[in-house]
């Protein structure tokens, strides 16, 4: 694959079509800026990411759907804890995707401690449901206005969200707490 | 007391006889969660043929099914199930934990993992591998045929009995009998007797 231009310049169509969403068509809207001003901006080997700021989130991906990101391809978490020159201990990772035109976008957002909560993007894609159930579930990220944020795939018992950094690996006990049945029982 | 015996006719205890049927007609309850499934399946099907064993007929429903063979890793949540399964089995009932994982959780070291299913249930046989071939299940079966007809199960407590600490005939055969264990354990020593006598396998 040919080396994307790096200096802004636009590419010929038959890269257009070729690699479209990729390094060369800008995958963040040019109005995003416009609208929620300057917002911290990465790129690596063509996979777009921003950094958005907890309260504006729901409004700015609201925006991003409306401007052709219609598919919520994954949420998912990272657990910064003691992670060297990392300033939050949380942070989500929402991947778009725009089914249209073949972009694709990387958003974070950066949560802390103590109730760590960002609000719910199930009004904006419906598919947001059970992936923020799973977050929830393993790291205890609260979102608020979710319809039914109960644990997806750990027990209805359990008590501890065990993808936190902080949490032994081998559990406090969980997976030995439970009635032994001898032949008497049968 | 003699009593002339006609042709054909042969005296046998009824727990003798019970459990010669019973070891003969197995109906295994396939609890399979990993890729021991997949050898289980292969000991079931054409080419390892399990109806050698008269247990080739896997019932999905635990009524129907005597021998639960729990094949792969078993999570906390899947636990309650695997036990409530097995309280729906009727006796009498036996148990193969097959592979590393379900006998002590395997790589799987995790908070979700449960470390062995005798923990929580009872097992008979331990079938080691990752995963096991199709002939190391087939042997645990004949160890498990074994033990079925050697201790019977007309009393409900066989398995306090001294037979439930014969080895297996594939251990004794691999790595012939301990001295010191044949002098604490009447059992084993008539274990050991008895195949001397009897002819080897060739």
């Amino acid at each position: 694959m040919s080396q994307p231009p790096t200096d802004g310049s636009v590419p010929s169509p038959a890269d257009q079509t070729a690699v479209a969403g990729r390094p060369g068509a800008r995958a963040v809207p040019a109005e995003l800026e416009v609208r929620f001003g300057t917002l911290e901006h990465s790129s690596f080997r063509g996979q777009e990411r921003i950094v958005v700021p907890v309260g504006r989130m729901f409004d700015i991906l609201a925006f991003l759907k409306d401007s052709g990101f219609d598919l919520l391809v994954d949420v998912t978490c990272v657990d910064y804890l003691e992670y060297r020159g990392a300033r939050h201990r949380y942070g989500l990772v929402y991947l778009l995707a725009a089914t249209a035109d073949n972009r694709r976008l990387i958003v974070r957002v950066f949560v802390d401690d103590p109730d760590p909560t960002v609000p719910s993007v199930v009004p904006i894609w419906g598919a947001a449901n059970w992936l923020e159930r799973e977050v929830w579930d393993l790291f205890g990220i609260r979102f608020t206005g979710h319809p039914d944020l109960r644990r997806l795939v750990l027990p209805e018992g359990f008590t501890a969200h065990p993808l936190r950094k902080d949490y032994p690996l081998q559990g406090r006990g969980e997976r030995h707490n439970f009635p032994v049945l001898s032949r008497d029982d049968g | 007391m003699a009593v002339e015996m006609p042709e054909n006719v042969v005296v046998s205890r009824l727990d003798e006889l019970a459990s010669w049927c019973r070891k003969n007609s197995l109906w295994p309850m396939p609890f399979a969660t990993a890729c021991c499934g997949i050898e289980l399946m292969a000991t079931g099907a054409s080419k390892h043929d399990l109806a050698r064993f008269g247990a080739e007929v896997f019932r999905f429903s635990p009524r129907q099914c005597d021998l639960m063979i729990v094949a792969g890793r078993v999570v906390m949540k899947m636990l309650p199930v695997l036990q409530r399964i097995w309280l729906q089995m009727s006796e009498p009932k036996w148990c193969i934990s097959m592979g590393a994982c379900a006998s002590t959780g395997g790589v799987f070291d995790t908070y979700a993992v449960v470390q062995g299913i005798d923990r929580f249930i009872p097992v008979d046989m331990y079938v080691p591998g990752c995963p096991p071939r199709p002939e190391q299940l087939i042997q645990a079966i004949i160890d498990l045929q074994d033990k079925i007809q050697s201790e019977g199960t007309i009393s409900g407590r066989e398995f306090d009995t001294p037979e439930r600490q014969l080895r297996k005939r594939a251990l004794v055969e691999a790595i012939g009998p301990l001295a010191a264990d044949a002098a604490r354990n009447p059992v084993l020593q008539r274990q050991l007797s008895g195949m001397a006598a009897a002819p080897t396998h060739s």
